[in-house]
């Protein structure tokens, strides 16, 4: 995974509560079976109407967001489905950093996995954030946001903090602890299935 | 201080444990469908990995499965496709997989019970939210992304952080069991909690009104555990846990000195505490019909469709959501739920396609006929659900009333195979999500009980199943 870098862009405002995955990638387009090319599909039915001519309304296709890599959303965003492929779609599409009040418990899981940073901030501070015009700078490492007025600090695991910063690979460093799983496996109680 | 029966089973699986940090949590049970797990199964490919415990692994395809004659070719080729990446995967990794052409083939969550897969006190992980529903058996169970898919593959284990404890009891006795089902309680919780209020948490459920339940009834609560935003969602095994799992195809061989173990310890002390309460008092509750684009967005089968407002309690968002909600599933505020005229019926999905809820709906039946412009359709959960209720002659009384009987699989719940919704078509689906398209782009979803998603399909528009005779 590629480590995560500083970011300096302006915010996509997408001013919702509840954005489930279903909505974040519809299902006709969870059949492909590899990782990439999944963000020409993102919020695919709000993009698109049913001819997939693009629905002005919605906020993605404002060219103005063209090159926006941060998301400011409403409530438990990424609800619903496990699905990983909305976290490729966003990714795909170009987004690095969603901010939130909340986000559902996987999809925030999912997101470390793949590069971006969910944040959660308070909704009073995420309103002013959605009517930002200039560019945020989001500075992972010192776990700080800057616009042109202001600089507002956010909250980070760090465990999760070093995996974005270090771009680290899960597995590799799990199976470090191969003996412990071992050790584990000996004194399990629950038989093999099969 | 004693500790929740959440607690025990998590202490009973840490692998690592270090302060302020994840720990690692091993799992005993993984299950695997077609549609998140290719990415991972190329994962392990590219990095020249192998399945650590591929005898703690089970697969089976239920997501895009078509649900009409097996005999015939997958017509759509991208599901076709996943289906034999599946297959590839499970032979070169050597897992066990249950196929399209399997007696034991089903939604991963009916068939893991069913084959008593599925254990009291274990850890179970799929990538698919719905695991949740593994958790009627004392079980936690969680779903995952595809990520945390290689990752079980490759070392058994995850890293987690711990979740938060939420009890909720569902204290009472419903008055009329077979008009108000667990879709019911479950609804109503949701709708008292919000579907971010169990987020960041493992639900444990109990009182009466839960031990009450039986297991099925049980899976349908878990498995909406995270429609209500939990991770998990519990129940402390009895014995109607252990009767259910008793002599099926995989139950342990040492299975009565497992329950003797289990009997000991899979339950909440007395002193343990939770980080969060609710209490549901279900003496009272009508059957719920899902008005919204959430699950949340539920009321009474006797009130009418809410207006933005009164939804919103003054909540600016909420408002707005319900406006786009009722936009969308275009209802009108004041219209009485009974009003709500329908076009499709689903009695399906991981959430109502067991033998339990077939036989339910069939009871409201009674020798009637769909209504004219209602197309209906009955997909059992498994094979095996499905050849149960032929045996018992259940697939007569819903064919002889025009309703569809067909094969197994996930089918409308999510619409990944051909059972979609047009757009603007007005569903009754005894399923999990109402959520924007998600039975099919502009197809409209309200969520109910099989009991009354069947009497839908009768009458064309939903009804007080309180009044029926349903013995």
């Amino acid at each position: 995974m590629e480590k995560f870098k500083k970011i300096k862009t302006i915010v996509t405002p997408l001013d919702q509560v509840n954005v489930d995955t279903d909505q974040i990638i519809p299902k006709q387009f969870l059949k492909l079976v590899q990782k990439s090319g999944f963000g020409k599909y993102l919020f695919f039915n709000w993009r698109y109407d049913e001819n997939e001519n693009q629905k002005q309304d919605f906020i993605l296709n404002n060219k103005k967001y063209k090159n926006s890599k941060i998301l400011v959303t409403g409530d438990n965003f990424g609800c619903g489905s496990s699905r990983e492929h909305a976290v490729w779609a966003l990714q795909d599409y170009g987004f690095s950093v969603i901010i939130a009040p909340s986000f559902a418990d996987i999809f925030y899981s999912n997101c470390f996995k793949n590069g971006i940073l969910p944040i959660n901030l308070d909704e009073k501070i995420i309103d002013k954030l959605k009517n930002e015009s200039g560019e945020l700078e989001i500075d992972l490492e010192n776990q700080m946001i800057k616009t042109d007025s202001e600089q507002i600090s956010f909250d980070i695991d760090t465990h999760k903090k070093k995996i974005l910063l270090e771009g680290l690979d899960d597995i590799s460093q799990t199976l470090q602890f191969e003996d412990k799983i071992s050790e584990f496996e000996k004194q399990s109680i629950i038989p093999s299935v099969l | 201080m004693g500790k929740t029966l959440f607690e025990k089973i998590w202490d009973a699986h840490v692998v690592v444990e270090k302060e302020n940090n994840p720990s690692l949590i091993y799992i005993d049970r993984h299950l695997v469908h077609e549609v998140t797990s290719p990415q991972a199964f190329d994962g392990l490919r590219m990095n020249n990995r192998h399945v650590r415990r591929p005898d703690l692994t089970i697969a089976t395809m239920d997501h895009n499965v078509p649900t009409n004659d097996r005999s015939l070719p997958i017509l759509d080729q991208t599901s076709a496709i996943q289906i034999q990446t599946l297959e590839k995967n499970c032979k070169d990794f050597g897992i066990k997989l249950f196929d399209i052409n399997s007696p034991n083939q089903g939604i991963v969550h009916v068939i893991g019970p069913q084959l008593g897969i599925t254990l009291p006190g274990s850890t179970i992980v799929c990538g698919d939210s719905h695991t949740s529903t593994h958790g009627a058996f004392g079980a936690l169970a969680f779903g995952i992304g595809t990520s945390d898919v290689e990752h079980v593959l490759a070392s058994q284990t995850i890293w987690l952080e711990k979740p938060k404890s939420f009890q909720i009891r569902v204290e009472g006795k419903r008055k009329n069991p077979q008009a108000v089902t667990a879709k019911d309680i479950v609804l109503s919780i949701i709708k008292k909690i919000g579907t971010s209020g169990g987020t960041g948490t493992v639900v444990e459920y109990s009182g009466e009104g839960i031990t009450d339940l039986s297991m099925e009834q049980r899976m349908t609560v878990c498995n909406m555990s995270i429609e209500a935003g939990a991770r998990a969602g519990l129940i402390s095994p009895d014995d109607k846990t252990f009767d259910y799992l008793r002599n099926r195809q995989y139950t342990p061989k040492n299975y009565e000195s497992l329950v003797q173990n289990w009997k000991e310890n899979l339950k909440t002390d007395p002193d343990a505490e939770f980080d969060k309460t609710f209490t549901l008092h279900i003496d009272g509750i009508a059957p719920q019909v899902s008005w919204g684009t959430n699950p949340g967005m539920t009321c009474d089968i006797s009130e009418v469709v809410p207006t933005p407002e009164d939804y919103s309690k003054g909540d600016h968002n909420q408002k707005k959501a319900a406006e786009k909600a009722l936009e969308y599933m275009d209802l009108k505020p004041g219209t009485p739920i009974t009003e709500i005229k329908i076009d499709r019926v689903f009695i399906g999905s991981c959430t109502n396609a067991r033998l339990e809820d077939l036989i339910e709906a069939s009871k409201a039946i009674k020798g009637r006929k769909v209504a004219k412009n209602v197309r209906a359709m009955v997909v059992p959960g498994s094979q095996m659900v499905k050849k149960q209720a032929e045996e018992m002659g259940i697939d007569k009384i819903f064919t002889d009333a025009n309703f569809e009987w067909r094969e197994a699989g996930c089918s409308m719940c999510l619409g990944m195979n051909p059972d979609i919704l047009s757009p603007g078509e007005r569903c009754a689906s005894t399923s999990n999500r109402n959520f924007e398209g998600r039975q099919g782009t502009g197809g409209r979803t309200h969520l109910v009980s099989p009991v009354m998603a069947a009497t839908a399909a009768l009458e064309g528009h939903f009804v007080d199943v309180r009044k029926l005779d349903l013995n």
